[in-house]
This record gives structure tokens, C-alpha cells and sequence, in this order.
């Protein structure tokens, strides 16, 4: 529906410009030159008059509707849905709302039946009104603009201002998008608290939320607070994680070094595509291709050795996150060591070190809270990373140092816990938000650290 | 001082700055850490290229095979009797596949069998017929001859790549069958067969004989214009061998097959351990042999929907839902990243709220793909109550995490455009607004162009947060607009990576080819773009 009414005001806009326009010519029997603002600025200010206030209408009802719609059928079938919890309630409506529009139905009975016509009828009535709205908006936008078209009618700041408003409101998205994330985490997380301590859920040893009810999820009261502890989850992500460092960091540091200090041109030429080609492949090919052929290539090795690999080591799925990240580590590297001011490199050369002892005893030095920073944020990658542990690191949450035993991450588990059609309100669903806040929230620090040291550490050369 | 050294007179026994053997020596181990060092730099940008190879390597020498697919052309029986020319939908495609195909299999009789032969061909059969007639390009009203795809596990084995197929060989030996059909005995005049299966992992039963059943590898013996295959073999008192086998494939005559007339065949995987038994390697050989089978370019993979039957399972529908997808995250991300772009570089006032705001989108870069995703849930489909696994939504999540890139990127155009266009265009009378739009941002679009592509390019391979938001189910339509349900090209890997079935494991790869391709087409694009319009001020 909302994009139906966007598409209309849309040929609105265009029909109220070039009406604007013409309205300005003939109020100055085609002197252009008579006229304040351009023809086109009060085309725009014309357009802008009849679509802008119907769009944010739009807008908020697209917004607003759902929520109102269905706090109404709640209200309605109150007596029916006495004594529910939340969960059943939700699933009421999404139910009525799916027999009513179509979509997904978990089942049906007489009273989801007769709240989808009552849904049906209260969203027929909405719609009328938007559209009622929508029209009687533009209607009086477009006649109080038409008529203050004049030749010296200020058009162009009109339009100018809104334009400027326009950029800040797009600008703002970023900060609505933080806030969406923030506060839908923190939200859905809250609702898990209620049902599991959070000093269960962060200190748990013991993880296994796909046996946390007994039936379907129906008693809220049935929740086993005692299979929600994430520490197994952190532990093998940290795991996987180091792993993935000991690949990275070194691998990364050296290549950004030998790409910028030593290479020929020639060398060049090649090293940095081959960086910019393992950057861009997308992680499910790094996910398949550890799955497919480097775990099996290290079991292999282990049962050569007699040790026992498992096919889902945290090894493989570290080693290929951490070829992964080599991109990520070299280029924030690379940038770091050409900061470094030429004349640090041309005393250190005058004193007679040679390259490699300028780089050792003088670059890096002076380029440590960068590449400390650049370490974190590629930590702090690593452990956002998702599909290539998805795909080679394993579900079972041990609680282990050794590489070779299978771990699980929390990525995994966010991602195990939501795939397929859930109960979106159950103890297990909302974990999984719980998982991502925390996830969230050592992201988020990690980044701010990593700018924090390089704002407190760094030298000011020049 | 060592050219005054040695004009004087004095034997100078090096030309070298250091004369003191410790000096020398410190300088020699300076630089072989020096030239280590540089090694180790070489070694780890060579890993990475070593690995790059190995990756891209072992991806298309697997997906290779899934661009062909293997078809068993059948006379089949379209007459009016069959196949109502009014009403064509209405006919039973499956029963006129299998008739034609039962028909090439005269000698087959029980239903055991009879199911072993229908099991050749794909179980959709009967639907792509169904297909090919509807779209026309069949003549009704008489026999035609056409290819149906073969099953998964025959079309790999005639690619090779499901069993050892075994090289043919003379037999060595003159064979007299006791039969033409059924369980026969067989009498061999030279007792090597015995050595080579006891070679082949065949068991040691008593008397003497040797059991092939089980755990051995299968001996084909191609004689008389059949094939047997042997059970049990025991050496025999006149210097030769007896034998009991099971007919494959009916024999023409129970005549004694002369040395080299015969042939021998060891497949050296048992059949217990593969997917394909002899008898149906049999079958599919001699219907290669008749020229049934051919292998055609894999039009079923390039352009049809997800199915859980290997080779029927297409890429399209895959390749319509990104497209639908990336549709909308670039009409979403496009106009508000550039926007938010121009505001910060050309009219935000330096303040806490810009501040705020760009703190914030350089932490929105960081943060990870999941998160998004699980925004997406929470908002998007419970809050909105807007529809699963649908474009929009997907489309929305990606734009949300595209949207970083594009600001930076955009913000890095325009702060390279110079001051003095903006002078100039304020000079001569434009307005602040004027000066953005006809000016700078004319002159920063090739460089916002090549960042928006190549934020789409990091979106098109994102697959995390669309599995979040239910984009991970099993579609089998086509989208065919921006609500339906639809899965997107990474998903669809994702999905056919965890498929148990050996043939998706080739159709992922392929489908990694393809979004590799359209990858590399966008970098491409990016890179033209800024070599042949990014101007440098």
C-alpha cells in the first residue's frame, strides 16, 4: 500500500513542477528576467508544497499502522485471549494478521478467523483514511502554493531550505540506524532477562538452548535458566579468533612491509591485486572452501600424525578467517607505516641502518599505536565474522583450548537459533538477541579502544 | 683510505670499509637478517597468492562439471493417443518418459529392476517434458526423439566423477558361459583371474574359493555381447579356472569366447562403497554405446529455479532475487548516502551533532554484518510486520550496512573537488545549494560511482544478516516482485553447500563461479570508471 501512495505522489511531484513552472511564466507574460526565483525553483517550491506533507503522512502511517492495528485486535479479543502470555498473545495476531493478508499461518481456529476479518475490516478503514489524507494534503498544499506564486515570490529559499533539511534528515539516518540497533538489542534482550539472570547468561558454563523446553515452548514458566551460560560460546570464539591473529597478524603485518619497502614495481603489480582479490570474495566462498578443503586437508594431517582433528576444528575455520583478515590487516597497516615521516626513515639510513633495521628499530616503533589499532579492528572483525564459522566451525559449545576439538562461536549460535520459521518470542529466539547485544557491545569497545589509542599514542611528527 | 693504503705500498688484503674480522662478520650477519628479512616479506604476500590460486583453483576445477549435464535422448511418444494436442497439460508425461525408457531395456523384467532402470533418469522427467511441450518447441502428434536429464548420481558417474570406471582389458583367457541369462558358471582355461582378485580384496571362502561379493572390487567380463559380472572364483585342477557370475547384461550365445575375444573390466571401488551398482554402470555404458546419452551445455542450472534434485536445481531464480535485492539497496542507499554525503562535507556546521554523526557512521562501518541482520528481524518484519525472505527487506538490511561506504566514499569525492569551483560558481551569483548540485557534485560523481559500486559489490556477497531475516528458505518460484519470497545468490550457496547430495557439491561451485563473475564485472566497472572520467586537481 505504502508503495502504491509513494508511486502516486511521485507523479504528483512531477505533474505540480511543471504546473509550477507555467504558473510562473504566465504570471509574468514570459519576462522571465521579472521573476525573483527561476521558473524551475517554483516549479519545485509548487511540488514540493502539494507532495511533502502527504509524504510524511505516508510515512508515519506506514509506521504507526501496524503497531495501532494491532493493539486494536488485542483490545477487541481480550476476552478470549484472558489469562495468555505474551508469547500466545503475539502469535494471535500474527496468525489473524497472516489469514488476513496472506502469509505464513501456524494455525487456524474460529476465533483467529473472526479477529482476521475484524483485522481485515480496521485495515480497510485505515487505508481509506490515509487515502483520504493523502489527497485532502496535497489538495491544499498545491492551491496555497499555486497561489503564492507571484514574480516576487521568494521560491528559491523556500526550496533551498527544504533541500537543506532533506540532506540533514538523510544524514541523520546514520544515527537513526545506531539508534534502531541499540534499542532493538537492548529491547529483545531485556524480554530474554526477564526469563534467564543475566549473571546465568554470562557466566554459564553450560550452553545448549535447543533442549530448553519440553514441549512446544508454551509455559514461559518452563524456561531452564541453566542452559543459557555463553561462556563456552566466548570461549570458542576467542579461540577461533587467536587463531585467526596468529595467521593474520604477522602475515598481514609483513606483506603491507614488503609491498611498501621492498617490492619492484613489477612485484608490485601483483601482490596488490592479489591483496584487493582476497579481499572483495565474499565470506560464504571462504566458508565452503574451508569446509570443502581445509579441514578435511587437516584432518588428514592430523590422522597422519595420530592425533585426532575433528572435521570441524576451530583450526581450519581459524586459519581461513585469518587469510581472510590478511587484506584487512595489511591495508590498515600499509597506511600506518606510510605515515610514518620520510625524514625518521632517511636519519635512520644516514646513521648507516640498513632497510631492515630502519623498519625494525625506527618505523614500527613509531607506528605501533597504529598498528595496535589496526590489530583490534581486525579482532574485532574476526569476531563479528559469521559465515565461514557457520560453515566449517561446529554447533556442539565445548569448553576447550585445544584447536583441533570443534568449538562453536556466538555467530554461529545467533545464527542456528534463527534460521527457519521460530516462535520469534520464546526463550531461544530472544537468546540470540542477547548474543548479538553482547556482540555489540565488544565490537563497539573494541573500536572505540583502537581509536583511542591511536589518539592518545601517536606521535605528532610534523 | 684504503686507495691511500695501497698506493703507498702495503699489501691490502681486502678493499672492504672494515678491516676487523668481527666487524666483517657483524656486517655479513647484518645483512643476512636483512635479506631474510625480506624473504619473510616475500614468503607472506606469497601465502596469500598461494592460497588465492588454491582457492579459485579448486573452485572452478569443481564447478567445471556442472556446466554440462548429461541428457538420455528417448523416442518418445507424443502421438494424440498419448498427448491430447488440445489439452496438452493434461497428459502423463511420466508414463510416456518411462515407457520409452523401459522400451531400451527389453530384458528387464522384475520390478526391482524395472525401478533400478527408472532410477537412470531424473524423478522430474515427466516435468521438463511437460515444460518442453508447453513452450512449443516440441512438435506433438508423432515419436520424438529427445533428451531427458539422467539422475544426479548417473550423470556423475558418465562425468567421471563418481566411481573408478575402470580401463577395458583383454581378458587373457578363453570363457565358456554355462548360460545367457541369469546366475551361470563360467570356465575359465587360465587360472590369472584368481591372482587378480585375490589382489582385489576378494575373500577367501572354503575349498579354495574366492568370494568377490562384499567388500571386493567388481570384474566385469564382457563376452558374447553381454557382460558378467563375477562372484566367485576357484582355481581349477586342469590349470584353469571355474567361476559362477550374474548376467548384467543378456549374452547372445552360450559359445566359448576365444583370449581375445573377451574382455575384463575391474572397477576398483567395491560396489558397496558407491553410489552406482554394476548393474547400472552396465546400462549406462551401453546406452553410451548406442549414442543415447549426450552431454549438452546445462541450460536446467543457468535457467530454472531451486529443487532439491541435483540436476534439476537452477541458478535463476537465485540470480533474480539478488538482482531484485541490490535493486532496491541501491535506490535506498544511493540517494541517502550521497545526500547525507553532501551535507557533512559542504554544509554541516562544526558542531557536537555532526560530530555525533560521524562517529557514528564510522562505527556503523565496523560494526558486524549479523547485527544488522538481527535489526532487520526486529524491526523490519516484527515491528513493521513487513513480509519474509522478501527483496524489500533484504534489500533494506543491505542498504543500512552499504550506506557507511557510500558516505566515506562520496565524502572523499567531494572533499577532492577544489575550493575555487565552488568560489567561481559563488562568485558569479549561485546560491550555496546551486553551487552543490550544478557544480561539485557533477565533477565528484565518477568518484561517488565507483565507491557506490563498489559498497554494492561488498553487499552483493553478504549473506549473514539475510539469513536473519528468512531469506535462507526453500524457494522454488522465481520472484517476480519485490515482496515475494526469494533467496539471493550467497544464500543459495550457503543452502547447496550443506546439501548431503554429491551433485550439489559441483552446482555450488559453479554458482560461486557465477557470483564471482558478477563480482569481478562490477570491480571492472569501478576501476574503468575511475581510470577514464576520476579527474585529478
Amino acid at each position: 500500500m505504502v508503495g502504491y501512495l509513494l508511486l502516486v505522489l511521485a507523479g504528483l511531484f512531477v505533474a505540480a513542477y511543471f504546473v509550477g513552472r507555467m504558473r510562473a511564466a504566465s504570471a509574468v507574460n514570459g519576462q522571465l528576467a521579472r521573476l525573483h526565483s527561476l521558473p524551475s525553483q517554483h516549479g519545485f517550491y509548487l511540488a514540493l508544497m502539494t507532495t511533502l506533507p502527504a509524504l510524511i503522512a505516508v510515512l508515519l502511517w506506514g509506521i504507526l499502522t501496524p503497531g495501532i492495528e494491532s493493539s486494536i485486535i488485542q483490545d477487541r479479543f481480550a476476552a478470549e485471549l484472558a489469562g495468555q502470555g505474551v508469547p500466545q498473545v503475539e502469535a494471535f495476531v500474527r496468525d489473524a494478521r497472516a489469514i488476513a493478508f496472506g502469509g505464513l499461518v501456524g494455525f487456524t481456529d474460529a476465533t483467529k478467523e473472526a479477529a482476521a476479518e475484524v483485522y481485515r475490516s480496521i485495515h480497510r478503514i485505515s487505508v481509506w483514511t490515509i487515502i483520504g489524507v493523502v489527497a485532502v494534503l496535497a489538495a491544499a498544499g498545491f492551491l496555497r502554493g499555486y497561489g503564492r506564486i507571484a514574480p516576487d515570490f521568494r521560491a528559491r529559499q523556500v526550496v533551498e531550505r527544504v533541500v537543506r533539511s532533506l540532506l540533514v534528515v538523510c544524514s541523520a539516518a546514520a544515527v537513526l540506524t545506531t539508534f534502531g540497533i541499540v534499542f532493538s538489542l537492548i529491547f529483545e534482550s531485556l524480554r530474554f532477562f526477564q526469563q534467564v539472570p543475566v549473571h546465568k547468561f554470562l557466566f554459564g558454563l553450560h550452553w545448549s538452548p535447543q533442549s530448553a523446553f519440553t514441549g512446544a515452548g508454551a509455559e514461559a514458566g518452563a524456561v531452564n535458566p541453566d542452559i543459557f551460560g555463553m561462556v563456552p560460546l566466548f570461549a570458542g570464539t576467542l579461540l577461533i579468533t587467536l587463531i585467526a591473529m596468529l595467521v593474520a597478524a604477522p602475515l598481514g603485518l609483513l606483506s603491507a612491509i614488503f609491498l611498501s619497502d621492498y617490492a619492484s614495481p613489477k612485484v608490485r603489480a601483483i601482490g596488490k591485486p592479489v591483496l584487493e582479490i582476497l579481499a572483495g570474495i565474499p565470506t560464504v566462498v571462504y566458508g565452503f572452501f574451508a569446509a570443502l578443503t581445509v579441514a578435511p586437508f587437516f584432518r588428514g594431517i592430523g590422522d597422519s600424525l595420530g592425533l585426532g582433528v575433528a572435521s570441524e576444528s576451530a583450526l581450519a575455520a581459524g586459519v581461513v578467517m585469518g587469510i581472510m583478515i590478511i587484506p584487512f590487516v595489511s591495508s590498515l597497516s600499509d597506511d600506518v607505516i606510510n605515515a610514518v615521516p620520510q625524514s625518521l626513515r632517511d636519519g635512520s639510513a644516514g646513521l648507516g641502518a640498513t632497510k631492515s633495521e630502519t623498519i625494525r628499530r625506527v618505523v614500527l616503533p613509531a607506528a605501533l599505536p597504529g598498528i595496535v589499532s589496526a590489530m583490534l579492528l581486525a579482532v574485532s572483525r574476526a569476531i563479528g565474522e559469521t559465515m565461514i564459522v557457520v560453515m566449517a566451525a561446529g554447533l556442539a559449545a565445548n569448553l576447550t583450548a585445544n584447536p583441533l576439538e570443534a568449538v562453536t562461536t556466538v555467530t554461529v549460535q545467533i545464527v542456528t537459533l534463527l534460521v527457519g520459521d521460530q516462535e520469534f518470542d520464546s526463550a531461544k529466539t530472544l537468546a540470540a538477541f542477547a548474543l548479538g547485544l553482547v556482540l555489540f557491545c565488544i565490537t563497539l569497545s573494541l573500536n572505540i579502544i583502537a581509536l583511542r589509542v591511536v589518539q592518545k599514542y601517536r606521535e605528532q611528527y610534523d | 683510505m684504503t686507495d691511500i693504503a695501497s698506493t703507498t705500498g702495503t699489501p691490502a688484503p681486502s678493499r672492504s670499509l672494515h678491516t676487523n674480522e668481527a666487524a666483517k662478520a657483524r656486517l655479513r650477519a647484518r645483512y643476512a637478517a636483512e635479506r631474510r628479512f625480506k624473504w619473510m616479506g616475500a614468503g607472506a604476500l606469497a601465502v596469500s597468492g598461494i592460497f588465492l590460486v588454491l582457492l579459485l583453483s579448486t573452485i572452478v576445477m569443481e564447478a567445471l562439471p556442472a556446466l554440462r549435464a548429461n541428457y538420455l535422448v528417448l523416442p518418445l511418444d507424443l502421438s494424440p493417443a498419448k498427448v491430447d494436442p488440445a489439452d496438452p497439460a493434461a497428459a502423463n508425461y511420466d508414463d510416456i518418459v518411462q515407457e520409452a525408457l523401459l522400451a531400451k531395456f527389453p530384458g528387464v523384467e522384475s520390478r526391482q529392476d524395472r525401478r533400478l532402470v527408472r532410477g537412470l533418469i531424473s524423478t522430474g522427467s515427466g516435468v521438463y517434458l511437460r515444460r518442453q511441450v508447453e513452450s512449443g518447441d516440441v512438435p506433438l502428434g508423432g515419436t520424438v526423439e529427445l533428451g531427458v536429464p539422467l539422475d544426479d548420481f548417473a550423470d556423475l558417474y558418465m562425468k567421471g566423477l563418481l566411481a573408478d570406471t575402470g580401463s577395458v582389458a583383454p581378458l587373457e583367457a578363453s570363457v565358456t558361459p554355462s548360460g545367457t541369462e541369469g546366475d551361470i558358471e563360467l570356465a575359465f582355461d587360465d587360472d590369472r583371474l584368481v591372482r587378480l582378485a585375490r589382489g582385489h580384496g576378494a575373500t577367501e571362502a572354503e575349498g579354495g574359493v574366492l568370494r568377490l561379493t562384499g567388500g571386493a572390487d567388481s570384474f566385469l567380463i564382457g563376452l558374447n555381447g553381454g557382460t558378467v559380472k563375477l562372484t566367485e572364483i576357484a582355481p581349477a585342477p586342469n590349470g584353469g579356472a571355474a567361476g559362477r557370475g550374474v548376467v548384467l547384461q543378456p549374452l547372445q550365445s552360450a559359445q566359448t569366447a576365444a583370449a581375445d575375444a573377451a574382455s575384463l573390466r575391474i572397477i576398483d571401488t567395491p560396489e558397496a562403497s558407491r553410489k552406482i551398482s554394476d548393474r547400472e554402470i552396465v546400462w549406462l555404458d551401453a546406452l553410451k554405446q548406442q549414442g543415447a546419452i549426450e552431454s549438452r551445455f546445462n541450460t536446467i542450472f543457468f535457467f530454472t529455479g531451486a529443487s532439491r534434485e541435483p540436476e534439476l536445481a537452477g541458478i535463476w531464480s537465485a540470480v533474480v532475487g539478488s538482482f531484485l535485492t541490490m535493486v532496491v539497496t541501491l535506490a535506498l542507499s544511493f540517494p541517502i548516502g550521497v545526500a547525507a554525503a553532501i551535507y557533512l562535507e559542504e554544509f554541516a556546521p562544526k558542531n557536537r551533532w555532526t560530530n555525533l554523526i560521524e562517529v557514528n557512521i564510522n562505527n556503523l562501518a565496523a560494526v558486524p554484518s549479523i547485527v544488522f541482520g538481527l535489526l532487520g528481524l526486529a524491526v523490519f518484519l516484527n515491528w513493521f510486520g513487513l513480509p519474509r525472505s522478501a527483496p524489500l527487506v533484504g534489500g533494506m538490511v543491505l542498504s543500512l550496512m552499504t550506506l557507511p561506504i557510500i558516505i566515506i566514499a562520496s565524502r572523499a569525492a567531494l572533499r577532492a573537488v577544489p575550493p575555487s569551483i565552488r568560489d567561481a560558481a559563488l562568485g558569479v551569483g549561485a546560491s550555496k545549494v546551486q553551487t552543490v548540485f550544478h557544480h561539485v557534485l557533477p565533477l565528484a560523481m565518477p568518484g561517488i560511482m565507483t565507491g557506490t559500486i563498489l559498497g554494492m559489490a561488498h553487499a552483493l556477497g553478504e549473506t549473514a544478516p539475510l539469513l536473519m531475516i528468512g531469506m535462507v528458505a526453500f524457494i522454488v518460484d522465481i520472484p517476480g516482485g519485490f515482496t515475494d519470497p526469494a533467496t539471493i545468490l550467497p544464500v543459495q550457496i550457503f543452502m547447496w553447500a550443506d546439501f548431503p547430495e554429491p551433485g550439489f557439491q559441483q552446482k555450488t561451485s559453479a554458482a560461486i563461479l557465477i557470483l564471482l563473475a558478477f563480482l569481478i564485472i562490477m570491480n571492472a566497472a569501478a576501476v574503468i570508471l575511475r581510470k577514464r572520467f576520476e579527474r585529478r586537481w
